[in-house]
């Protein structure tokens, strides 16, 4: 080999800081208006959660069984590709998440961003967004708040896609007849947010 | 729905190493990273208008290679112009092999001809071979051999100079 080949072949041992060049392209991409959504992990009691921002809100949280790449594909498709891993961007919705579980809070200021609800679900949504800490409703009551009483199996699939768990309180929707009826995350994960917020007695 | 994009990000995992790389090698050390997030900011402003998601490695290599372009004039113009030999370190005749590259010689790259320029970079930072620096930059294999070896040739002489 040359020498001059191997100075050529040098430049592979270049350090790169991948941390810092991704936490400065974050920074220069938000303050250029280049950032839709940012998103980070973060541990919880229910296991690890990935949270979604946008300039305009929260738009998501997926809880771990949800595969990451699906959930980032689709925010890709449904509000924008230009997402960058930002955990800087997603700090006040993270701190939040970790007072509620802690019982430090009772209810979210973030923003919500309803990008990925759209139509009746929505009105479901929003009425759900509504109901306060440590108390329940029914489907019927949403489908109802919704506009449409009789709706209240679309009303449970509203429930059932809700983008935004936890802060959208879908877990404080239950049957009628008292049955915890469904959760996308699991019906111990909807059991442990009731007992959490005091609704059911704790056996933890 | 029309286009699917990635979200830029998996971009970002997938290449920002190897384009880093690629920067070091174009314009030396100490502008690579400034070059790097320029080249993402570029992308990254254009990528919702991209009218698909092919070969988005060739793209970003593309833009990189012009942010490298203007960096290189930047800095030839600072010292005597186009005076190569003027550049520091770019005469200096040898660096032992431990030693962190000297800039000199990724100044000399950077004023390659483009097409040398970056046949000398994917052969010998990126160490493909020539069937996938062909494949890379849209040329035959031969043409992917011709370059490196121009680019070499006139690298030795712009450094012994």
């Amino acid at each position: 080999m040359t020498e001059l080949e191997d100075r050529l072949r040098q430049s592979r041992t270049a350090p790169f800081d991948e941390e810092r060049v991704a936490s400065q392209l974050a920074i220069r991409a938000a303050d250029a208006g280049l950032l839709d959504i940012a998103y980070a992990q973060m541990d919880s009691p229910l296991g690890e959660l990935l949270v979604a921002v946008t300039p305009r809100g929260l738009v998501r949280v997926a809880y771990e069984d949800e595969p990451e790449d699906e959930v980032l594909t689709e925010l890709a498709d449904r509000v924008s590709p230009r997402m960058l891993r930002a955990p800087a961007r997603t700090d006040a919705v993270r701190r939040e998440l970790v007072s509620y579980f802690a019982h430090r809070r009772r209810s979210f200021e973030t923003p919500v961003d309803w990008t990925l609800v759209r139509g009746f679900a929505r009105g479901v949504l929003s009425a759900t967004a509504r109901v306060p800490y440590g108390e329940v409703t029914t489907y019927r009551a949403m489908a109802t708040a919704a506009g449409s009483p009789r709706a209240y199996r679309a009303a449970g699939n509203a429930l059932g896609s809700n983008p935004i768990p936890i802060v959208v309180p879908c877990h404080r929707v239950l049957h009628a007849d008292g049955g915890l009826g469904g959760y996308a995350g699991g019906l111990d994960r909807k059991r442990h947010l009731l007992e959490l917020e005091g609704v059911l007695p704790s056996v933890r | 729905m029309g286009v699917h994009l990635p979200p830029f990000q998996a971009l970002v995992d997938a290449h920002a190493a190897e384009l880093h790389r690629f920067l070091v090698a174009s314009v030396g050390r100490d502008q690579a990273e400034d070059c790097l997030q320029e080249t993402m900011l570029s992308a990254l402003r254009a990528y919702p208008r991209l009218q698909h998601g092919d070969n988005l490695r060739a793209w970003l290599y593309t833009i990189a290679h012009r942010k490298a372009t203007d960096a290189v004039r930047r800095i030839v113009r600072r010292p005597a112009p186009g005076d190569l030999a003027a550049l520091p370190a770019a005469a200096e005749p040898s660096v032992p092999a431990h030693e962190a590259p000297d800039d000199g010689v990724w100044l000399a790259v950077g004023v390659l001809p483009a097409k040398q320029r970056a046949a000398v970079v994917h052969r010998f930072v990126l160490d493909l071979d020539y069937r996938s620096i062909a494949e890379r930059m849209g040329t035959t294999e031969e043409a992917a051999r011709q370059n490196v070896s121009a680019g070499l040739r006139r690298l030795r002489k712009e450094i012994d100079r």
